[in-house]
């Protein structure tokens, strides 16, 4: 009950004009962020942190938090738009809202998605107000073996679920994982793979990855297809958002499903990215329309959004009663924190009643500005697809340069992205699927250090997968997700006997 | 006194004695001046790093703007090759701990602190012994007497990086009990501080800033500071300790003392006006009450050094470093 009273109090803090417009300005240059790749919420709010140092640390960290918010709705856009993940947990939304937005159903798309991002960080946040010191415990279980068992689930629910014939997806997620294994060995200290070149030390970035692949290895295809001086015909409906929500409550299994695999993912701390994976993976296995992912399904969207979003919400958990970041915009945000002099960790809740309540009623009302700001741009976003190719795809090219020289400041990256671009051209030309690539690369190092250090720890025995109910139930998890097909096939043909 | 700290006191001096004539010699960034950190955001270098913009921003001590960027790849080697190829350039200045000496030993890149220019010392990091709260060993001595009654490789020591600082403490903790642990390298200190209070492993040598909160919670013990002197801040941090109260690990037994160098470095060929500026900058924002909170919050040794003085402390340390390593086998293979 004191709770409830302290989060009124929360919400007459953020109520304030003051807090107000900051926490609109936050959610304008937040989506701002997460449309250009490559920017990112961690750098956007690193270079926008010494414009907080004036303010109350409340106020500093509502508008943060706002802009947080703003790059994990502005992420979505470009994925859409263009099929350009603005940030990693976006690649997922690629899968089917790129081919929504291609068939002139980008509003949409568009629609759907930040929806169920508004959904995701709702059910987040509402877990954080009513659970937040039993969910501290929770993430307190997690060590190295765990952590493995959920990368474990997430590739398992990940694998088999492509078109492609299940040779070329595992041909493609080896590719990743080689290319994730490049730079420093975190184990053992030593240099891996990087033949001499200094411009291989850190290994290869992700999104210099993604934004290549998808990004340029898309506007090559279109070249391909014939530079044509048409924009696509799509007819600006405002009554698109309406249109689109009737239609959402059907999708509500996926929806909760989502919610809670991304709080899970939130809180263990895997992040946003392996939450939008693995909630685009086994939705594809549950849903009754499964088989049409990847075509421009709405629920492809709304499992991977939901996810993401309710993930980066819940990471802010962790990061607040722990000191410990979920996700590296939460490290920033936690540096400012210090900065502001409150110290992350099991007293902040005690101590700094006021931030803590402030942030939580800012998640809230963070959210629900952000929803209609979003909103209410839809058309207009939906509009930019009227631009012909032509104009808008060296626009893109640009973007994708700065982006990729964003990440590390290094014009390496824009050769490298450069590169990535035909890999990933030629990759879809072979038929080659992209995402269990981009699934290894952004993944595999950590999954890697997650088992050496399981292993270091239980001095070589592999049991420590199964020392526990709760590695040992993830790891079964994934066992039976890796394996489902089979088991679906196995029991489909045992019904079928009986009957004949 | 060394000449070039003399030259900076005299340069001080003349500065607030004639204003004039300063102003027409001393030198002045020009643009942003960008503060690299070789280390992910949210560890002990970059809250530094982050606490001096800041300060620096809000007190105006600078005309131009100051940003911080980090450079974590290849284990901070990132960001001192970016350093060490911006040679002359004044409007860079790279944030160090412990990996100036480590990464290119044990990495093998080409890179060492003589590529940079020396600029001030700004603290020495502590390093303290913890374990989890629930455990009963309550003193160095319980606790080795734990980890020998366990068997060699049972204990686990967590730590920041591979064959970096807290590994380094690790191999010297073994040889000075004659013990055998398993280090496990984790990606920040914060997780590793977490990973103690979750029983994943069995002590840490976490930096104080590091396990504060934990250890004010009650979720973890603070067994011994590896300084040579017990830490001088006497503010009670929980009910009843401070950390005046840990004791040194020489006086338990442990026989050893490790602090890591937090100071800042400039790519090399600057001259000795834009060295001299950020003394004074440095200086200046050492007089300022948010930068003496934080010393006090991470418990630091809040040595400051300049000029030759400096140096020397830092080719020392290098050869001590190179000495623990070559001993631990943790030197690049060639």
């Amino acid at each position: 009950m004191e709770d409830v009273v302290n989060l009124f109090h929360g919400f007459a803090v953020v109520l304030q004009p003051f807090n107000l417009a900051v926490m609109v300005l936050g959610i304008v240059l937040g989506v701002i962020i997460g449309v250009l790749p490559g920017l990112g919420g961690a750098n956007g709010i690193a270079i926008l942190l010494p414009l907080t140092f004036s303010m109350s640390p409340t106020s500093a960290i509502i508008m943060l938090s706002c802009i947080y918010w703003g790059a994990l709705f502005g992420g979505a856009i470009t994925s859409v738009l263009f099929n350009i993940p603005g940030e990693p947990w976006s690649v997922a939304t690629t899968f089917d809202g790129h081919p929504m937005a291609q068939q002139g159903r980008a509003g949409e798309a568009l629609t759907a998605a930040f929806t169920s991002s508004f959904v995701g960080a709702l059910f987040a946040v509402i877990v954080i107000t009513l659970v937040a010191p039993l969910v501290a415990l929770f993430a307190l279980k997690f060590g190295p073996a765990e952590k493995f068992s959920v990368f474990f689930l997430a590739f398992c629910s990940f694998i088999g679920m492509g078109k492609e014939p299940p040779f070329k997806t595992l041909v493609s997620m080896m590719i990743g994982f080689a290319l994730a294994a490049v730079g420093l060995d975190s184990v053992t200290g030593q240099l891996r793979l990087t033949f001499g070149f200094t411009d291989f030390l850190n290994g290869f970035d992700f999104l210099i990855a993604v934004i290549g692949l998808f990004g340029i290895g898309e506007i090559l295809l279109t070249m391909e297809e014939g530079l044509a001086f048409k924009g696509k015909a799509v007819a600006i409906n405002p009554r698109v958002v309406w249109q689109t929500w009737l239609e959402l409550p059907r999708y509500w299994m996926t929806s909760l499903r989502s919610c809670l695999i991304g709080c899970w993912m939130g809180i263990s701390p895997a992040g946003a990215t392996p939450a939008s994976f693995m909630s685009y993976g086994i939705a594809k296995r549950i849903s009754k329309r499964g088989f049409n992912f990847g075509k421009g399904e709405i629920e492809g969207v709304v499992a991977p959004e939901t996810a993401a979003h309710a993930a980066g919400t819940a990471a802010l958990l962790p990061m607040l009663s722990l000191g410990v970041p979920g996700s590296p915009t939460a490290a920033v945000l936690l540096g400012g924190l210090l900065i502001w002099g409150l110290q992350p960790g099991p007293l902040l809740f005690v101590e700094q009643k006021d931030f803590v309540w402030g942030l939580i009623a800012s998640m809230y009302i963070g959210n629900l500005v952000g929803l209609i700001i979003v909103l209410t741009m839809v058309p207009l976003f939906a509009a930019i697809l009227r631009i012909p190719f032509s104009v808008i795809a060296p626009v893109i090219l640009v973007i994708c340069a700065i982006g990729a020289y964003t990440v590390h400041n290094s014009t390496f990256d824009v050769v490298m992205m450069l590169v990535f671009g035909i890999v990933g051209y030629v990759m879809k030309k072979c038929d080659y699927p992209l995402a269990p690539m981009v699934l290894a690369i952004v993944l595999g190092d950590k999954a890697e250090e997650a088992f050496r250090q399981s292993l270091l720890a239980s001095q070589g025995h592999l049991a420590v997968f199964w020392s526990n109910g709760l590695v040992g139930s993830i790891m079964a998890l994934g066992l039976i997700s890796l394996f489902w097909p089979l088991i679906q096939g196995a029991w489909s043909r045992m019904r079928a006997r009986p009957a004949s | 006194m060394s000449h070039a700290l003399k030259a900076a006191l005299l340069g001080a001096a003349v500065l607030s004695v004639s204003p004039v004539s300063a102003a027409l010699a001393a030198w002045e960034p020009t643009r942003t001046v960008e503060i690299i950190v070789p280390a992910g955001p949210g560890g002990g270098a970059d809250q530094m790093a982050r606490v001096v913009q800041g300060i620096v921003t809000k007190h105006n001590l600078m005309k131009q703007a100051m940003v911080v960027i980090n450079k974590a790849g290849a284990a901070g080697g990132e960001g001192f090759l970016d350093v060490k190829g911006s040679n002359a350039n004044p409007h860079k200045l790279v944030i160090t701990l412990s990996n100036l000496f480590t990464t290119p030993l044990a990495t093998g890149i080409p890179f060492n602190w003589k590529d940079l220019t020396p600029v001030a010392m700004m603290a020495l990091d502590e390093f303290v012994l913890w374990v989890n709260a629930d455990k009963p060993y309550k003193s160095v001595k319980d606790y080795i007497t734990a980890i020998k009654a366990k068997g060699p490789g049972e204990f686990k020591m967590g730590g920041t990086g591979s064959k970096q600082e807290d590994q380094i403490i690790t191999v010297a903790i073994e040889k000075a009990a004659n013990v055998k642990l398993t280090y496990i390298p984790f990606r920040g200190g914060g997780e590793v501080a977490v990973q103690l209070v979750g029983g994943h492993v069995d002590s840490t040598v976490n930096n104080p800033i590091e396990a504060v909160a934990q250890w004010r919670a009650g979720k973890v013990r603070p067994l011994c500071v590896f300084d040579g002197k017990p830490l001088p801040y006497t503010d009670k941090v929980t009910a009843d300790m401070a950390w005046s109260d840990i004791p040194t690990c020489k006086s338990q037994g442990l026989d050893m003392e490790y602090v890591m160098l937090r100071g800042f470095f400039m790519p090399a060929g600057v001259t000795k006006d834009q060295v001299a500026f950020y003394v004074d900058l440095l200086q200046k924002v050492r007089e300022t009450p948010e930068w003496k909170d934080l010393m006090k919050t991470g418990a630091f040794n809040q040595t400051f050094m300049i000029g030759d003085e400096y140096a020397k402390w830092v080719a020392a340390e290098e050869a001590r470093h190179r000495d623990l390593m070559t001993a631990a086998g943790f030197l690049a293979g060639k």
